[in-house]
This record gives structure tokens, sequence and C-alpha cells, in this order.
């Protein structure tokens, strides 16, 4: 994949104005993203990663201010993009599937309307076309007896399905880039790893690019070619998901791994590690790095700019003042 | 430890009647259907299942929040049913997946967590008072927070509120619905860890009920698993995690993703959806989605087949004795 990323973004910087000052929510983050590849940004709740999404999108909510030094969408700059141009992208090139099949489906709209609406508002179809290529997809997404499905409002399906619809929906004009926020976290395991198999699927026969968005460190390690830990506004670790799991280097990125109890690996009733603390409030001013309050090896040095280092392969970087992101007690003879 | 287990049931079945459509005809729904299980004392069982399994409608006869339809519920040895339900629910409490939604936003987190005591009627109010400080102190939050609100803390911070509320009464069994599925995995470790120490501390027996089996694997002692209203498969935790034998178990293991980079998701192989409670497929329920089908699936439910240390419901295992699955 040596070709230009389809998705580059550097320096994307959100801010919201509240009551109290600047809620300063992402704080220049930056990533490129190729054809087929899968990027998981992963991150608990409050760490920005949604926010991130919707400006790739450029659906934030008015008030939300957004900057960046470059975000560019396949020769396509997408700071300088007019709304018009954003339309002819969103659901064609770029699309998005949410997590609440629920909300994000429109009640009052057949399965059928929905899914045709994206091809006749992007293509020079006919009706019967948009239809028949609904019926296509929803085959290609694991729906039995498409045909009468397009007749059905959302709530006459299940979760699963309605999920299944929604991936049909941001399909349905072969996208080259897909943003799935928490696609599986409102279903059940078993139909998460179906819905998730049909993912990667599509997203490799189709080859497009897919961020992926999931506090699921089970979902990341098994999805993800790359993975970005999200943490406060930040991405303190990228690499890819082999050395994001193996060796994972920053303190975040090890205590988050210690958290989750593994069948086989952790022993029963064992007690699970902790990160103690909770995320450090953004508004107003933030210094230095956000996770030092709650970092076992955390120094003064904390307080000031983070560097950003490069580990064992190029592509793993760490934002720690550590460069391994170990402590490493002073040597005194 | 005596040997009458601190809770059990007894064919327990729960039907509900539900119309489809304004013009529907009322039809039965048996969320809960014929399902024995016993907890003893310390023990913690896993009850697992899809949505719709009917995981919820057993906790809230476990509470006596529904009266079952038909069978037995007993707390130690004695039938549940006829007992004083005020008396009943100092024993048995809950704790339920979502704190945002089950602390009253306008009280004080003290009152909260003194309600039980009020409703009670223990103790005066200085009492109340000392009695909220040292359990919020047990759950790890400071005394500081009894004067605090729901709506200023944390999810994490919210449950512990949650799980204070229901031990103040020193209760025996705790029923425990998706209690860290609403929480970020920082805050899931923390809450597992307190779960896990206040087990020990004051031996307390929990049912558990997650749909993450990672979480199920970690704490239960015991993991029942629940298909369509029945428990197709109870065993003790290690011979569940490493000999499954009903092959929904098997799929629902499968399922779990661990945290290893290049292994791919798993292909569950469970085809069809989850059927509709209301017109449940013939013989064995799980027979569309079982990749072990037999002619016999379709037409005769299985039995109960006692194991080692529980039972399987599955036609695989009807006439051989039971041995480990392959």
């Amino acid at each position: 994949m040596s070709n230009d990323p389809i998705l580059s973004v550097r320096d994307l910087t959100l801010d919201i104005p509240t009551a109290g000052g600047t809620l300063h929510a992402v704080r220049g983050i930056d990533f490129d993203l190729h054809r087929g590849e899968t990027l998981c940004i992963v991150g608990e709740s409050g760490s920005g990663k949604s926010l991130t999404s919707l400006a790739l999108m450029g659906l934030l909510a008015p008030k939300i201010q957004r900057s960046a030094a470059r975000i560019d969408f396949d020769g396509t700059d997408l700071l300088k993009a007019s709304r018009r141009q954003l339309r002819h992208l969103r659901g064609a090139r770029m699309s998005m599937i949410f997590q609440e099949p629920m909300t994000s489906l429109n009640p009052a709209y057949t399965i059928g309307d929905q899914l045709a609406e994206t091809l006749l508002l992007h293509r020079k179809v006919s009706r019967a076309q948009a239809r028949a290529r609904a019926v296509e997809l929803l085959e290609k997404v694991g729906i039995t007896a498409a045909e009468s499905r397009l007749s059905q409002f959302p709530h006459q399906l299940s979760g699963g399905l309605r999920q299944r619809v929604m991936i049909a929906m941001a399909l349905m004009c072969e996208p080259e880039l897909i943003i799935a926020d928490e696609p599986t976290t409102a279903l059940d395991v078993t139909i998460q790893a179906q819905i998730l198999r049909l993912l990667v699927d599509l997203q490799r026969e189709m080859n497009m690019a897919m961020i992926l968005i999931t506090h699921d460190l089970g979902v990341v390690a098994r999805v993800a070619d790359k993975v970005a830990v999200m943490y406060a506004g930040e991405l303190v670790e990228t690499g890819s998901a082999k050395a994001i799991f193996r060796q994972p280097a920053h303190p975040y990125t090890r205590g988050l791994i210690n958290c989750i109890p593994v069948p086989g690996r952790t022993e029963r009733g064992a007690r699970l590690g902790t990160i103690p603390g909770i995320v450090p409030s953004l508004v107003g001013e933030v210094n230095g790095c956000p996770f030092r309050g709650r970092c076992d090896q955390a120094v003064d040095a904390c307080a000031n700019a983070i560097p950003l280092h490069q580990l064992d392969d190029d592509t793993h970087e760490l934002r720690c003042v550590h460069p391994d992101g170990h402590r490493h007690e002073e040597v005194t003879a | 430890m005596s040997d009458t287990p601190v809770l059990e049931l007894r064919n327990v079945s729960k039907t509900y009647t539900v119309k489809q459509g304004i013009f529907g005809k009322p039809r039965p729904l048996r969320a809960v259907n014929d399902v024995s299980l016993s907890l003893g004392r310390g023990e913690v069982l896993g009850l697992v299942g899809e949505s719709g399994c009917g995981k919820s409608t057993l906790a809230k006869i476990l509470l006596g929040l529904e009266a079952p339809s038909e069978g037995q519920v007993l707390v130690d040895g004695r039938a549940m049913t006829g007992q004083d339900r005020i008396a009943l629910s100092r024993r048995i409490q809950p704790i339920f997946q979502d704190p945002y939604s089950s602390l009253n936003p306008r009280k004080s987190i003290e009152d909260i967590v003194s309600l039980p005591l009020r409703v009670h009627r223990i103790g005066d109010a200085a009492s109340q008072q000392k009695k909220v400080r040292e359990i919020l102190d047990i759950v790890g939050l400071p005394s500081r927070v009894a004067r605090s609100y729901p709506s200023q803390m944390s999810g994490g911070q919210r449950q512990r509120v949650a799980i204070a509320r229901a031990l103040i009464m020193n209760p025996e069994i705790v029923i425990c619905d998706e209690p860290t599925s609403a929480l970020d995995v920082s805050v899931q470790s923390q809450i597992l860890n307190l779960l896990g120490d206040l087990r020990q501390e004051f031996g307390l027996t929990y049912l558990f009920i997650s749909h993450n089996l990672a979480v199920v694997e970690h704490l239960a002692t015991r993991v029942a698993v629940m298909y369509l209203g029945r428990i197709v498969e109870e065993a003790g935790v290690a011979t569940l995690f490493e000999e499954a034998r009903h092959p929904y178990s098997r799929a629902l293991l499968e399922s779990v993703l661990t945290p290893d980079p290049g292994l791919g998701v798993p292909d569950t192989q469970l085809g069809a959806a989850y059927p509709n409670p209301i017109s449940p497929p013939s013989g064995c329920a799980f027979h569309p989605r079982c990749a072990s089908a037999m002619p016999q699936c379709s037409q005769i439910a299985p039995k109960p087949i006692a194991t080692s240390d529980g039972h399987v419901e599955c036609h695989l295992y009807d006439d051989a004795p039971i041995r480990a699955a392959s």
C-alpha cells in the first residue's frame, strides 16, 4: 500500500464552547488511512472518538469549532469543501454506520424507501433499479426474504436485522470510506460476531477503507489493521494491531488491556487490573499529558509538552515522556 | 454450610399474553419455560443467553416482582409465595444494568442509599446516617458524596451507589442484571473487583446475568445457559468453559472475542436469526440454528440429561453416556 492514503488527517482539533469555558474535546490528532485498511479508534466514553468521526463526516453540531491543518479525502480538501460538495460525498463515497439502529433509522419510512433514497439522491437510477439494488444488498448482508423486507418498517425488525439494514444502507453506493461508530455495541455477542464478519468480508470485497470506533478491545484485536488509542482527546498510542496488543507501550494502553478478563488466561476470581481516578476535565487550558493524574509512571515532566516517540517499527508511535512508556529510575551510584 | 440451597427454582414457568397488532388475537408467550435451578450459599451463578431468552424475566421472578405462572421459588427451602414480600426484600436485592436510570435524579445519594432502612423502619435518623456512611465506605465512595446527586457522579460511582443501596440491608442474595455492561472497561474492572471482594467479605450469593461471557467466566462458579426460556445447559464454570456440551453453549463461547490480533472474527455458524418466542420452533427450540441438528431434533423436545455437575438438554447425548464434547 504505497499509494496515497484515501484519508489523511493532520492536527484535527475540536473545541466546544460551554458555560464554564472552552471544552477542548479533541486536541491535534493525526492519522492516515489507505484503501482496504481498517483503523480502529479505541477509547472510553468522553475520549472524543465519536466526535472525531462526526468531524470527518462534517456532521458536527454548529457550535462545535473544528480546525485542522489537513483533512484530505482522496484529493478533496474537506476543510474547504462546500456543503454541496459534502452532500455529494456523504452517502456516496463516504458513509457512516451508527451505533443505535433503532434511533438512526426513520420509523415512519419503510426499509425499502430508506435504502433506495441514498441511491436515488446520488445516482441517476430509476426507482425500480434502486429497489433492485436494495434487495441485492439486503441479501448481501444476510437478510433472508429480502424482497418482502422492503415494505417493512424498522420497528418490525430485530436489533440485529436493523443493524444489517444500516450496513446495507451505508453500502448502497459502494463507498470508498466507511465509518462505523460502535456498530455492534447494542447487539448480542452471537450477532456481534456475525455483523463484524460481514463488515470485514464486505470491506475486503469492495476494498473499502474503514474506521471502526469502539471501546471493546476484543473487537479491536480481531478486526483492526491499525489501532489508535484515544484518551481525553488525544491519540496516545498508534500502531498495528499486533504491536498494540503484543507490545503495548503507553501506560493507558497497558492499563486498559489489564482491565479485561480473558477466558483461559486471567485467573478466575483474581483481581483485575484497574485504572484509578477519572478522566480529567478538558475545559479551559489543557497542558501536558492528560493521563498523568491516573498514571503510575508519571513524573514531573508529564506536565510539559509530550514528545512523540517511534517504537520498534515506524508505524508504532507513542505519546509519552518515557521513550518506551516505562519510568526508569535514575541510577545513582 | 447447610445443604439446603439458599435459593431454588422448581419447574418455574412464566407465561405472558401478548397481542400482535391492534386486532391481533392474544397469544401466550412463554418467557420462562420449566426452569429448575438452585443456588448454594456463596455461589455465583452466571446466567447467559441472548436478548429475549428470558434472563430478565427470571430475575424479576426471583426478586418477587413477577409471580411465576407455574412452579415454585424457594428461599432457604421455604416457598416464596405466601412469605412477606417486604421481609423477602431484605434478603434478596437487585443491582441493575443502567446506573443512569436506576437512581432517582431528584434524591441525594444519602436518600437513595438509606431508603431501604426507612422502608423497613430500621434505626433512627442518626443511626441510618451512620449506616449510610459505613456502606459508602465499603463500596469505595467518600462519605462526602452522601450529599451529592446522581447527576454529579460518574457511571462507575453511580453503580457503586446502586451496590451500596443493595447491600445496606445485609442481603444474602444479590441479583446482578448486567451490572457492568453500561460501564467503560476501566470502570467495569473496578466494579467486578468490588463485587468479588464483597462476596468474600459478606458471604454473598450472586445471580449474575450477563451477555459478556468473559466477565461471567471470571466471576461465576456455575453457569446456566438459557435459550428461549429454557436452561439448555448448566455446569460448573470450568466444565462449561472447557467442555461445553450443548451446541448453543459452544456457539456462545466461540463468539467471545478475546484480544488476540490476527485471529479474525469467528464464524459461529448460527445461521438463522433468533426465533420469535411467540411461535417457538417445534422439538428442540434451537434446532433451526444448530449445526449438529438431527432428524428427531425438530420433532421431539430433548429432556434434561444429568451430567457430572449439572445438566444438558440435547439429543446428542440421548443414548450415549455423557462424554467430553469434541
